[in-house]
């Protein structure tokens, strides 16, 4: 990361809520309290410094692989911003890099503002359970060994420990969970019950914003829609919610923008209604998204050579 | 209910087996071994000096030109009624000397075991958790020396310095020469006890550091610990609340079949600083071609080993809530 002093106090100036700024376009919901996003990510470059698979193993060295190139991307308070990429493209990345944690040979550059404030590695890493909370993937997430409740309380000061456990009672009534479930490890748990622990250990820390990642794979359709739902109950109190998915259906049913996710970089931020018609989408690929869709007729571009005709587009859509 | 009596059926048969396996191994080996028990006894100027009638005697006694399975049926068959024969070397019961072995050794292998197992568990977690690290470095230079290195080269060097050059510790026994065993103190015991179980502890360490090590690397790799991460979590409250319980049984395991290593050692640590413990008994036992005792020796090493993955399978139901009901039922 940068120095924090070269860095403006918010990466953009007033404007109007309609107007295109920050490489988006607002969608209803989203609001400018003290006219700063919740969350600006901007060129954010990841690359790991890797032996050069390609070479012989004893005369390989060092090369940086870039694997998130210039990436931009805002979340408003009180929105669900979907980032929709295909599996294995490094959206999981994204959201290392938004939470912090970063391999020791990765190098990270760009800019992060969060609620405001300009960020570095530490202050990120200070914000971990503290102002930005993960919600993962599966039940794997889950200390194997440990009883759920001790797991949703988290690690904490003993002065806090009463508090918290007061606050995961209620988490429990508020997500349906009997007591008993205290007492289980992550082993007995149904699927179901699984996903609203894992909701649960993010919202007992009371994060303002929440990365999940991937949330719904594994889940049948009622218990996917659920998980989104609450999430989306999430942001209607005014946090905001990162959704990383390669589901572009479930995101759209929840989601008030979108940010299309290819290669590495975020070609498209716009609103999810954009998607009404594919003439509101400004990138190629977002369009082939579109045309790929079910209700669309399941388009699949011809070859790779048209792919090259989304990469020459991007410069155009910025 | 069943469960359990089944269970402890299966251990009890499994018990049984090994015992009569170890013991037939033994003595083929004992019958197979080159050494001539009557001369490795009775010394070469004595066998010369001897009369051929005395040499049948002491043939007799020591079992030479027996078939082996002669002899071991008729040591079998004593030893279902519970007699295991008398030590031809010691010229007293098995049991006896066994017993009076395995207590003189108990302290060395006991405080052996615990020191190295909780050592190489501190080790392994400090260098585990920081992979790469300096720590780690140091703690991996020191398990690959100390792994290859030969136990029994690691005692005479700590012997040469430590009790014959600083001279801070006696150079072998496990009491003061000329001191009845009666009247030596603890503290001497444990001046006695000290150089001998720090070489079999400092060599037992590389061991279970390494494995502990690899262990730590895969937890800290793993996906609960991310999402604790990114719940705020990280240094000691990381290591005690996650990466110590799931190593718990990994640890368990390491140190229960640990014991195998430690009693091996002790033969040769035994030897080194004459500590009279069982693996210097095995020694005598080996050379003077002494088979009931080395058999009774086996029969109690291999006992007490058995004991040791036992006490681990069944603990591996009380810290792991996965494996609770195969425990209780499957097996």
């Amino acid at each position: 990361m940068i120095e924090r002093a070269e860095l403006p106090a918010m990466p953009h100036g007033p404007h109007a809520d309609a107007e295109r700024h920050h490489h988006h376009t607002h969608a209803a919901r989203s609001r400018h309290p003290g006219s700063h996003h919740l969350l600006t990510v901007e060129d954010l470059t990841v690359s790991f410094s890797m032996y050069d698979e390609s070479r012989p193993y004893f005369r390989a060295e060092r090369v940086m692989r870039e694997q998130l190139h210039h990436l931009s991307l805002s979340v408003h308070e009180g929105e669900v911003v979907a980032v929709v990429g295909a599996s294995g493209s490094g959206k999981t990345l994204l959201a290392d890099a938004i939470l912090g944690l970063y391999e020791p040979n990765a190098r990270v550059s760009g800019r992060i503002w969060f609620d405001g404030e300009a960020m570095d590695a530490s202050s990120l890493a200070r914000l971990r359970g503290h102002g930005i909370s993960l919600v993962p993937q599966s039940v794997k997430h889950l200390d194997p060994l440990m009883r759920i409740g001790r797991q949703v309380v988290g690690a904490c000061a003993k002065s806090e420990r009463a508090r918290r456990e007061q606050r995961m009672r209620e988490l429990f009534s508020a997500y349906g969970l009997a007591p008993e479930v205290e007492r289980m490890y992550p082993h007995e748990l149904s699927g179901g019950m699984a996903r609203r622990v894992l909701l649960m250990c993010a919202l007992m820390d009371e994060p303002r914003l929440i990365v999940a990642d991937e949330p719904t794979p594994g889940l049948d359709l009622e218990l996917a829609v659920h998980a989104l739902g609450d999430l989306r109950s999430f942001a209607d109190r005014g946090g905001g919610v990162v959704l990383i998915t390669h589901d572009i259906d479930l995101a759209l049913s929840v989601a008030d923008r979108v940010a299309v996710f290819r290669d590495g970089t975020i070609v498209e931020e716009t609103a999810s209604s954009s998607f009404d018609d594919p003439d509101l989408l400004g990138h190629p690929f977002s369009r082939a998204l579109w045309r790929a869709m079910p209700q669309h007729g399941f388009a699949v571009p011809r070859d790779r050579g048209s792919a090259k005709d989304f990469d020459s587009g991007r410069e155009g859509t910025r | 209910m069943i469960g359990t009596l089944r269970y402890t059926a299966v251990q009890v048969a499994r018990f049984a087996l090994l015992m009569v396996a170890v013991s037939i191994v033994t003595f083929a080996l004992v019958s197979a071994s080159p050494i001539d028990p009557v001369q490795a006894n009775t010394g070469q100027a004595a066998l010369l000096s001897m009369s051929a009638e005395k040499r049948e005697q002491l043939d007799e006694r020591w079992g030479v030109g027996e078939p082996l399975w002669e002899r071991y049926g008729q040591w079998a068959s004593d030893a279902i009624r519970g007699d295991f024969g008398d030590s031809l070397r010691f010229n007293a019961p098995v049991t006896e000397v066994v017993a009076d072995r395995l207590a003189g050794s108990a302290l060395l292998l006991v405080s052996a075991w615990l020191i190295s197992g909780a050592l190489g568990l501190v080790l392994g977690i400090a260098a585990g958790v920081r992979q790469g690290g300096l720590l780690d470095r140091a703690v991996c230079l020191y398990c690959y020396v100390l792994s290859a290195t030969p136990t029994f080269w690691l005692a005479i060097v700590l012997l040469m310095v430590f009790a014959v050059q600083l001279g801070w510790f006696p150079v072998g026994f496990s009491v003061p020469i000329g001191a009845s065993a009666a009247t030596v103190s603890l503290a001497e015991r444990l001046h006695h006890l000290i150089l001998p179980a720090l070489t079999l502890s400092v060599t037992g360490v590389a061991n279970i550091a390494l494995h502990t090590r690899e262990k730590a690397i895969d937890v800290m790799a793993s996906e609960y610990v991310r999402l604790a991460r990114t719940r705020g979590e990280g240094g000691m409250s990381l290591v005690v609340r996650h990466v110590l319980r799931n190593l718990l049984l990994p640890a368990v395991t390491l140190q229960f079949t640990s014991i195998s290593e430690i009693v091996g050692g002790s033969v040769l640590v035994e030897q080194v600083f004459s500590y009279p413990g069982l693996g210097q008994a095995t020694v005598t036992a080996c050379l003077g071609g002494d088979a009931p005792l080395l058999v009774g020796l086996a029969l109690a090493t291999a006992a007490v080993v058995f004991a040791g993955n036992l006490a681990a399978n069944l603990l591996y139901g009380v810290i792991d809530p996965r494996m609770r009901r195969e425990v209780r039922h499957v097996r």
